[in-house]
């Protein structure tokens, strides 16, 4: 890729940043995108350490919420008189203590990958989380601590009051943020965690440290985790403990997965993705975490490289123009295969739904007739048997557009 | 479950770009946990408002004139982040009227965010409805123009609690057990100083605080009990924390009295069953049984019929739903500063018969105060389906029940 | 003193071996396969939620000998098209596929069962005092939980050391390659060796529902405990497993049981502080409030110091 090609991504990603709020500017969507700014750095974070790394870690959540408590420490002060700066640079003091965590925690903990470091970082997830409700004073116990982020001297102006002024700091420093972490992986360092991750042996014989190699980018990623918990305190204006506990470790392991490891762009797909299903899932069905449950089982086993990775699959496809061939063999499977499952949702709720009427797809359907669950059961029976009908075809057509016959070589 | 499912992307695009704003129904929001750990209260909760809306207004003629009430669930999974989430689809969608109860971090995140809000939007304005979240904070330190409590605080249940046990001269060492959180701290803190207060000779026997949620078997604390000699157990504890607590004192064979705040229904009556049968003793608002008027045994029978698998376990929603529509008519109004003005003071004789009394200078609500016991005698309305229900023992009027506040109200100014 | 010194002691030993129960069935999995699962704790609670399903139709002791089976098939099915189809992706994938299925499971025993306590109930033939010490009684349905578990540890030595199966699991730990050329089905026994894994578990679930309360938190508070003692014990060491149980089980029970803290131990050295010093908290600990996080404080400290944890052999 040229570099004129190159910059041309970078500036579409901020012209999506900056104009979002533009095309859709209701209270609710501005919330949605302050979460997902929030998100695609975190997610980002992890990628360092699990994607490019190879560190499996289950305590990401420690640093973006060090970052993210810290952060509120320093609005209570700008509310006190403490101190006398713009909130523009409260994400980067969230950073800063989340380096300062991964320093003294990275010391001892990076010295081995694999079930050691995933071990030591659950066991240090689960210290830090309890340690918040027993210190007080620093973590405010469950409630969390609150503080205001009108306080300090205004930017040309912007007391940020309002939530689309903070989106558009926090669009700031998310550019800033994947800007750095994708600068990070061109680096000599960056290039040594692929290289420690695919074989420590390996680089160390070509003169690495691993640890060392490791605990750089573990530190790197704990200063990101802490951006996004300082980001999180801005949005919020407050912090608990949820914000460093396992939970939000797992998300973090969810979202960089679902959207794909391997790929720098993958973080960010699954950031968007988590996002939405958070917010906006959540009030259609109390079944949206069975429903995220199945869709990242359903990822791990079909997308072992997530949905950037399933883009990516069809970069061969594109380059040798063929696919244009895919559109019909992907409808023929695509449309059975969401008839099977939207059929297959619609029979979970109406399990659920026990004796009341269902309101699904604008249909309202009684699970007291044995004709709606009968109707359910053989159209999802059919979609089930027209996907597996089509599936061979599909197959061929992937194999004749990825595959390069004889004559072209 | 009532919640309409559609495409997921039709739904995407309506939201994100701002659902149109037909303000024909009252639109009231429920926000509490409806799915993970704590869901099971969350929903039935909802399903207590949701019925009691349209048994008193919607399938009568409406509030002002006509208009219905729209119950709108929104889903806070009990955290404080995912609160600020629903509040921001809430002011999105116009909504300015929010009913939340459980968890006293919500309770306090929330207030925070409606002041904070109200303060920067002013025309846009939200109500928030607390009726359980008892932290005494909120009407106190914390209180808020835009707060009204329909529950009485953690120490209010506590001074009835400890004139009760203050009243049985044969309880003469207490132990204190709770969860490591700020609810069970208050409880700690004031029943050993009104115990205190009220009965010297009572020792306190032991104070311990566990985890919320983590405790795999309690039976290490009952040894701790047993050893201490204690003749009564207090405990703040709620959920599976309470059951199990319970389970492993009866387990151990100790036959003392338990006094809780929590400790029934959502299939905590169902699990305690014989085994808790006179041990167990609840403090709560409301009578339980025997039910006092046919107007609620009504009530309690029609929602039965329609969720026969839920109770009505919070009867201060009613109370709340009812009088936030008398303010509504009242005033004439859906906009917050009004109902506001018409909520503080107002005296309302609920579904029991009883008048209520919301104090308008820290809105915090009275009403009698009830101590229960866990029996299955002289039960007409039990929980679970089980046979097993709550017999009030003891109450007090609520002109008893009044304690001081230090509340300093920023009142805004219109 | 003396009184509370027992309890603390038959407390410890009752949790000690309920983990080993989970503990066995982990450290096997992780031997075998090179997996550790995340999910093993959820297995647990599905134990005790079909157990309480069959006990309402059946009593408990059908419930007893049922729902571990219906567990473990579960188990050795989910082995086969689920852990087997991403063991090509390496073991991050599997990890992340048993941390999934945690989560699935719990939203799933929530969609069945609903997210109320569940009335699991001991049988009433157990439901005697075993005997009764310094006022406290000791249940006898406790006896036969402690029974179980060492009736499960005997038969598990036995069957691993002495017979001819057990020593076909062990050389597939070892050298998967070489038994697979010896011409055992290397693949089938990882599946056996799953669905006995999660059995064991179910079979703990359906033992400890009753007394601990069948809750669908249940696997949570478990889960990283669990997780905490085979990594102590020494991955792929049931012996070590065996120890690290009684060892965590003890010493939260006993830490529950003292009454010391911070303050005890600075007023041993003459310091004393204020009570609005800063860090007040820190000096207000005290062993107790603490016990839940023990078993971290100790995998941390094992991990750094001795990797292969107390008996393991092997690092990779």
């Amino acid at each position: 890729m040229t570099l004129l090609k190159k910059m041309s991504v970078w500036v579409a990603y901020l012209a999506v940043l900056l104009l979002l709020p533009q095309l859709f500017d209701s209270i609710l969507a501005i919330s949605v995108f302050n979460q997902m700014a929030i998100a695609i750095v975190f997610a980002l974070s992890y990628n360092m350490l699990l994607g490019q790394g190879g560190m499996l870690s289950f305590g990401h959540a420690v640093y973006f919420g060090m970052g993210g408590f810290l952060a509120v420490h320093a609005l209570l002060m700008l509310e006190t008189e403490t101190v006398h700066f713009s909130i523009i640079w409260i994400p980067l003091i969230g950073g800063l203590f989340g380096l300062l965590a991964a320093i003294f925690i990275g010391s001892f903990s990076t010295r081995k990958a694999g079930t050691v470091f995933a071990m030591i970082s659950l066991g240090i997830g689960e210290l830090i989380a309890a340690s918040s409700l027993i210190f007080v004073d620093f973590f405010g116990g469950e409630a969390g601590i609150s503080g205001d982020r009108t306080y300090g001297p205004t930017f040309f102006g912007i007391d940020f009051a309002q939530n689309v002024e903070v989106y558009y700091l926090a669009a700031g420093w998310v550019f800033i943020s994947t800007v750095f972490m994708y600068l990070f992986t061109q680096t000599p360092a960056g290039r040594m965690a692929n290289a420690v991750r695919d074989n420590p042996v390996r680089a160390e014989f070509i003169g690495y440290s691993a640890r060392h190699v490791r605990f750089i980018s573990f530190c790197a990623s704990g200063l990101f985790a802490g951006i996004a918990g300082g980001l999180f305190a801005l949005n919020y204006e407050f912090i608990t403990e949820e914000n460093l506990n396992a939970a939000t470790s797992g998300r973090v392991l969810l979202m960089a997965y679902i959207g794909g490891l391997g790929y720098f762009i993958g973080p960010i797909i699954g950031a968007v993705l988590l996002t939405l299903m958070n917010s906006l899932l959540s009030n259609y069905t109390e079944l949206w975490m069975l429903y995220l449950g199945i869709l990242f089982l359903l990822t791990v086993m079909f997308l072992p490289r997530g949905f950037a990775g399933f883009i990516m699959m069809h970069q061969l496809a594109w380059v040798r123009g063929k696919l244009r061939d895919l559109v019909v063999p992907y409808l023929m499977t695509g449309i059975p295969a969401l008839t099977f499952m939207l059929s297959l949702i619609a029979l979970i709720e109406l399990v659920h739904a026990e004796a009341e009427s269902l309101h699904i797809y604008g249909l309202t359907l009684d699970p007291s007739l044995e004709g709606t669950w009968i109707v359910l059961v053989v159209i999802a029976a059919a979609a089930l048997y027209g996907t597996r009908r089509s599936l061979p075809q599909l197959r061929a057509a992937w194999h004749s557009a990825n595959h390069i016959p004889d004559e072209e070589r | 479950m009532t919640t309409p499912i559609r495409l997921l992307l039709i739904t995407l695009f309506a939201t994100l770009c701002g659902v149109s704003t037909a303000q024909e129904p009252v639109r009231i929001a429920f926000m509490d946990p409806l799915s993970g750990g704590f869901a099971s209260i969350g929903n039935s909760g909802l399903k207590q408002l949701q019925f009691a809306a349209d048994y008193f207004y919607n399938s009568k003629n409406g509030i002002l004139g006509g208009r219905k009430i729209e119950i709108v669930p929104l889903d806070n999974k009990q955290s404080p982040t995912d609160t600020q989430i629903q509040f921001r689809r809430a002011v999105s969608e116009g909504i300015q009227i929010i009913f939340q109860g459980n968890s006293s971090a919500v309770a306090n995140t929330l207030n925070a965010t409606i002041s904070r809000h109200n303060s920067r939007n002013p025309g846009q304005e939200v109500l928030q409805i607390n009726y359980s979240a008892v932290d005494p904070i909120l009407t106190e330190a914390e209180c808020s123009f835009w707060h009204f409590r329909f529950d009485a605080h953690a120490i209010m249940k506590l001074n009835i609690l400890t004139d009760f046990i203050a009243k049985d001269t044969a309880i003469k060492s207490v132990y204190i057990i709770g969860q490591d959180y700020s609810f069970g701290h208050v409880v700690a803190d004031n029943a050993v100083r009104l115990l205190q207060e009220k009965r010297p000779d009572i020792s306190i026997a032991g104070t311990e605080f566990h985890p919320i949620g983590q405790v795999k078997d309690f039976t290490p604390y009952v040894t701790k009990i047993v050893a201490s000699g204690a003749d009564a157990v207090i405990t703040g504890n709620y959920g599976a924390d309470m059951v199990s607590l319970a389970k492993s004192i009866i387990d151990s064979g100790l036959d003392l009295p338990i006094y809780t705040f929590y400790a029934a229904y959502d299939g905590i009556t169902a699990t305690l069953g014989a085994d808790g049968k006179n041990k167990i003793r609840l403090i709560h608002n409301e009578v339980s049984n025997p039910i006092p008027t046919e107007e609620r045994k009504a009530f309690i029978r029609a929602f039965k019929a329609v969720n026969p698998d839920n109770d009505v376990t919070q009867p201060r929603i009613i109370n709340a739903l009812q009088m936030l529509v008398t303010a509504i008519e009242k005033s004439q109004s859906t906009d917050p500063y009004d109902i506001a003005l018409a909520l503080e003071d107002m005296r309302f004789t609920n579904l029991s018969g009883e008048e209520i009394w919301m104090r308008g200078t820290d809105h915090q609500v009275f009403q009698s105060l009830n101590i229960s016991v866990h029996t299955d005698e002289g039960i007409e309305f039990d929980a679970d389906n089980s046979g097993f229900g709550l017999f009030t023992e003891y109450s007090v009027p609520a002109a008893e029940t009044i304690v001081e506040s230090s509340c300093q109200m920023d009142r805004p100014s219109r | 003193m003396l009184d509370v010194l027992i309890f603390a002691t038959l407390n410890g030993v009752v949790t000690g071996l309920l983990l080993f129960m989970l503990a066995a069935g982990l450290t096997l999995i992780f031997s075998m396969m090179g997996v550790l699962n995340f999910a093993h704790a959820s297995f647990y609670m599905l134990g005790a939620y079909c157990a309480y399903s069959i006990s309402l139709y059946f009593g408990f002791w059908v419930g007893l000998l049922v729902a571990p089976l219906i567990v473990g098939v579960l188990g050795a099915l989910i082995e086969r098209y689920g852990l087997r189809r991403v063991h090509q992706s390496g073991h991050v994938a599997e990890l992340v596929f048993t941390f999934g299925l945690a989560f699935l499971i719990e939203e799933s025993v929530q969609f069945f069962w609903g997210r109320d306590t569940k009335n699991y109930q001991s049988p009433d033939i157990l439901d005697f005092a075993l005997f009764t010490l310094f006022g406290q009684e000791f249940s006898a349905y406790r006896g036969f939980m402690i029974a179980i578990s060492v009736g499960i540890f005997i038969g598990l030595y036995f069957v691993l050391t002495r017979t001819r199966i057990g020593i076909i699991i062990q050389a597939a730990i070892t050298h998967p390659k070489t038994v697979a050329n010896l011409g055992h089905n290397v693949p089938l026994i990882f599946m056996g060796v799953f669905g006995a894994g999660t059995a064991l578990a179910g079979l703990a679930g359906v033992i400890a529902g009753p007394v601990l309360t069948t809750f669908p938190g249940m696997a949570v508070v478990l889960g990283s405990i669990v997780f905490v003692i085979v990594v102590i014990g020494g991955l792929g060491s049931l012996a070590g497993a065996f120890i690290a149980s009684l060892l965590i089980g003890l010493l939260q029970s006993y830490a529950i049981a003292s009454d010391v803290g911070m303050q005890d131990l600075l007023n041993v050295f003459g310091i004393d502080f204020p009570y609005d010093h800063p860090l007040a908290d820190l000096w207000g600990l005290t062993l107790p409030q603490i016990a839940p996080i023990l078993p971290f404080l100790l995998l941390i400290l094992v991990l750094i110091f001795r990797p292969t944890g107390l008996l393991g052999k092997r690092e990779e």
